[in-house]
Order: structure tokens, then sequence, then C-alpha cells
């Protein structure tokens, strides 16, 4: 395990996830990054062999419902919120 | 005509409309004549919806003249998170991302709450995507405590809690991912209570971290609190994790007499990090209790001491992928750019519709998520949530209610720990177990440290919200905390 963020290691995370940031932000999103995973750190301390995850406090497994059709959003309220729409459709940045 | 309706309760105010002792027009000209005079000091809304709360007042007391039946919150005025989503209403999460986001839908809890006849005052203000504890990172400005203006009011549900002890609404929404409720109650002196998880549908919820996450009601009284939960509660099939078990009835709770209540105190609530001003207030309130009747014994709870770390790790592991939908596409924040393509101007979106909060967290979550590091951070978090459970479940086996403070200092300075994250992350450390293990827990005011409020918390055993309501309600009769307002 790595013991240091560096500033490369931001720029990896941001493209994973999709936000772009100012050189500015790099620097200070490591410095913080460092001290905020140093201390999660601290669960290292304890012994976890043996015990399950506890994904969801509920002992739900999967909960159905009829495959029903029910009355949808008119599609003017669905299309209410786009910045960009054209014919009905929401419009996308080009993807190709 | 008394001019300060807006302080009555909901109880008194519902009773006093259906038998038309005051008009509902009457009640809601109070609460929007005060919202006119403090709003300008609090900044507790985002956005307000005046005139159709005063067209609602008049159909509701129009009803009640032709005698027909109105709800048991009949033109009430309710504040609500604006991470709630509300029909025709603009709801922004506090964030530039969706600064104009009208939902086409009512949250279920906001049916249920129409469905009695409330009337939605208007949208609080809240840290961005109910990311903070102090309700600083607002796209829209910081809430300031209406006890102290220079202080925070606690967060992230800050404007719902600041709103209703200012008078500008009645009850309010909040929501509590990690003590979003609990914090803002305790540091404006009002009630918030944080159900079990499941007992209120997250239907409309704009999602944070959504394994964690409770939406719950701030109160000026024990029976206002108990009102609005059993209104909201309930099972829903629009939300899968919504649990389908009949709602109790709160109101059986209410007496002076705690014969029969045992109180554990965690040592780990009143550790390292508490301010002993706060341990004090706290302590009077055990001696109170203990004089009503309860029993205490103090205990020990060593996992949490991990809890807060455990915590970030799956609140921001969340994160990452519920605020992955923010893409600018169907809603939100869209640059205008046009020969960029579309992972260029997603990320475009993100970086300026996000303030940075928000991108830490998604960031840090991401990180936490990703290849080499998933068993490190998240794995061994939703592990060590399973030994915090453990705990709890072995603790209230033997007690009713596991008790401390609610926050470890009083309300802060504005700007006093914002450029630190860390140092804020700290706040939530006696509020987040009861979001790991999905247990119910309650902030109840307990004094005051020359002028700012401490908050009292409880945590009780899953769908056991009667008996935190039961040490509210003790709480409240026998103290005069919680009916304290600011000079405003």
């Amino acid at each position: 395990m790595k013991k240091h963020i560096t500033i490369s290691d931001v720029e990896h995370v941001a493209w994973l996830a999709h936000i772009e940031l100012t050189e500015e932000e790099k620097e200070v999103f490591a410095e913080q990054f460092n001290r905020i995973l140093d201390f999660f750190k601290k669960i290292d301390e304890v012994d976890t062999s043996n015990v399950p995850p506890t994904y969801h406090v509920l002992d739900l497994v999967n909960v159905f419902r009829k495959d029903e059709v029910g009355e949808p959003l008119p599609k003017d309220s669905v299309l209410m919120n786009a910045p960009k729409k054209e014919d009905g459709f929401f419009k996308s940045p080009r993807i190709i | 005509m008394s001019s300060r309706l807006f302080e009555l309760s909901a109880a008194d105010a519902v009773e006093k409309i259906k038998s038309q002792e005051i008009t509902a027009e009457d009640y809601i000209n109070s609460i929007i004549e005060r919202i006119s005079r403090v709003e300008g000091k609090i900044n507790a809304f985002i956005t307000l919806d005046i005139k159709r709360a005063v067209e609602r007042a008049r159909e509701i007391d129009k009803k009640i003249s032709r005698g027909e039946v109105v709800g048991r919150l009949a033109s009430i005025a309710i504040a609500v998170k604006d991470n709630i989503c509300t029909l025709g209403i603009r709801t922004t999460c506090a964030s530039r991302m969706l600064e104009n986001f009208i939902p086409p839908y009512d949250a279920t809890v906001i049916e249920r709450i129409k469905r009695e006849d409330a009337i939605i005052i208007g949208k609080t203000n809240m840290d961005e995507f109910a990311m903070g504890s102090t309700t600083e990172t607002s796209y829209f400005g910081p809430t300031r405590n209406p006890w102290d203006l220079s202080k925070v009011p606690g967060g992230s549900s800050g404007g719902s809690a600041a709103a209703i002890i200012s008078g500008e609404a009645t009850l309010a929404l909040g929501s509590d991912t990690g003590g979003s409720v609990r914090c803002p109650a305790s540091y404006c002196s009002v009630i918030g209570l944080k159900p079990t998880y499941g007992l209120v549908s997250r239907y409309g919820l704009i999602a944070y971290a959504n394994s964690l996450e409770q939406i719950g009601p701030l109160a000026k009284s024990t029976i206002d609190c108990a009102l609005l939960l059993s209104i909201i509660g309930g099972y829903d099939p629009k939300d899968s994790t919504s649990v389908n078990t009949p709602l109790n009835n709160y109101f059986n709770a209410f007496t002076d007499d705690l014969r029969g209540l045992k109180i554990g105190l965690p040592k780990e609530f009143f550790g390292e990090g508490v301010e002993d001003a706060v341990k004090r207030h706290v302590w009077s309130a055990i001696y109170l209790l203990e004089d009503l009747g309860a029993t205490y014994e103090e205990i020990s709870l060593p996992s949490l001491e991990y809890a807060l770390a455990a915590y970030y790790i799956i609140a921001m592991s969340e994160a990452s992928s519920n605020l992955a939908r923010y893409d600018g596409l169907r809603y939100g924040y869209r640059v205008e750019c046009n020969d960029a393509d579309w992972a260029k101007i997603y990320a475009r979106n993100r970086r300026i519709g996000f303030g940075s909060e928000v991108k830490r967290r998604i960031m840090l979550g991401t990180y936490a998520l990703s290849a080499g590091y998933y068993e490190q951070y998240y794995l061994k978090a939703l592990k060590i949530r399973t030994i915090v459970r453990r705990d709890f479940e072995l603790a209230l086996k033997k007690f009713d209610a596991l008790i401390g403070p609610t926050m470890p200092t009083p309300p802060f300075n504005i700007g006093e720990k914002i450029q630190d994250p860390l140092t804020l992350y700290m706040c939530d450390i006696l509020t987040v177990p009861a979001n790991l293990t999905g247990y119910p827990a309650i902030s109840i005011p307990c004094g005051f440290e020359g002028k700012l409020p401490i908050g009292l918390q409880a945590i009780s055993k899953p769908f056991d919200e009667g008996t935190l309501l039961k040490i509210s309600f003790a709480l409240e009769n026998n103290t005069d905390f919680i009916k304290r307002r600011p000079a405003l």
C-alpha cells in the first residue's frame, strides 16, 4: 500500500469520478486526502477476520412488486428540467 | 387577536383552527409576518412559497366553515429541507447543480403531510447535498444560529432547525445521514428525531448515502414531534427499504413516571474531545431522569472508537455512486459548450455544479471503492459496522436507551472549522453510530452554556421511538429549556 497520495493519484480519481479540477484544487485535495486517509487507517487496528460485512441494516433480501404498468409521468414533466431538449428528446453532447 | 400566533405549537394551532377560535389565514399571516421580520438575519430558507400558503390557508378556513373534516396538520406551516422533492417547488439540495430543478412529483413524506392539510411554507437551507455539519457549504450562503448570529446553526438540516426556533415555521422536516437532524436540533434548541432505518419512506429524498439516511421531524414540543412522526412514518411500496410493520402509538408514552426505565451511559460518549460544559448539562438531565424514576449505569462500547472512520468511508462510497447521476443531461447544471465531447462536458458540469466538499466526498468515495483499495477501506468499514451493531444490540438488550451528548461542543463560530474538513468530520463523532446501526435516536434540549444551547442524545432499540419520546416528554415537562426562545 502506497504511503502518500500524489497529484497524479488525485488526477486519476478525478478522472474516474468525471470531475474536472483546477491545478490549485489538485494540490489542496492531495494534501487533504492524505490527512483524511490517515485518519481512516484507524480501522486497521480492528481484527475483522471472521466478521461479515453489513451492507445494509435491514434483513431484506429481495423485495418484489407485481409487474404492472403504472401511470407514467407526462412527457412534458419529464423533459421540464432538461437543459437541452429537441423534438421530445433529451439532447446529449456528442458521444462519439 | 394575538399577533404572536406563530408561537403556537402545532397541536395547539390545529385545535384552535379546527374549533374556529382562530382562522388558518390569521395563523399563516402571523408566520409570514415573522418571516419578513427575521429571515434577513437567519437565512433559513432557500425558497419561500408564501402566495400558495395564503391560498391554502383560505381553502382550509372555507372547508372548516362548511363543516368539512380537515387533516391532523390543518394549515400548519412546515419548513421542508431542500433535499426533499416537492411537486412544483424548486428543490436545490443547496447546490448550483440543482439551482433550477423543479421536481415533477412529491416525495412520499410530502404526499403524507399534504394529505393532513399541512402547508409547505418554504424549502430550507442545508449543507450542499447534506454533506456537512454547519450549513456553511450551501451554494446559497450560510444559515446563522438564531441564538447567536455569529455561530453556526449545525447541519446539515440547519435551515429547518433555525426556521422553527425563530418562529418562521411551526414544524420542520430534515434528513439525517450522520446526525443531520440531531446536530442542528442540538445547536438550535429544538427536538430532532432520526427514525429507525426503514420507518420513514425515502422516496423523493435526494440520495446522499442511502443505507444510512432517514427523513426525520424537528419540533418545539414532544407532542408535535410525535404528531409529525406518526404522519410521515409507515410502509411505502415506493421505497424497497421501507419496513412493513404497524406504526406504534407514540402518544401513550407521555408520562412523568420513568420508573423501570433503564439507561446505559457509554463512557465513550463522555470521552476526550467532549467539552466539560457539555458533559455538565447532560449529567444534570441524567440526574433529573433519575429523580423521575429511571436508573442508569455507566458502560463501555469499545467499537465506538472506530465508528466515525467507518461511517465516513461508507458515506463517501455511497455518495460517489449516488451522485454519479448528475450529468447535466436530464436535469442539473450544463455548461454552454458545443465543441467538446460528452466526457469533457460531463466533467466540467460537475466541476462548476458541485462545491468543494461534494467533490471531496465523491472523490474519496471513488478512491475507497477503486481497485486495490476496496477491501482495505470499504469492505473493512462494513465489517466494523457489523461490530458496532453487535455492541449496540448487546447493550440495548440490557438497557432501554443509551444516553450522552448530541454534540461534543456548543455551537462554534461561522468560518471557524470550514477550512479543515477533518476537524469538521470530528463533530459527528457522537451521532454517526445511530446511522451505522440503523437505530433510532433523538436530540433533546438539556441546557444552555451562556446563551448557547446544549442537546442530549438518546438512542433506543429499532422501532422503539416511543422510549425516545418518553424521555423527551419527561425532560420537556420538568425543565424550561425547550420553552426558551432566542431574542430576534
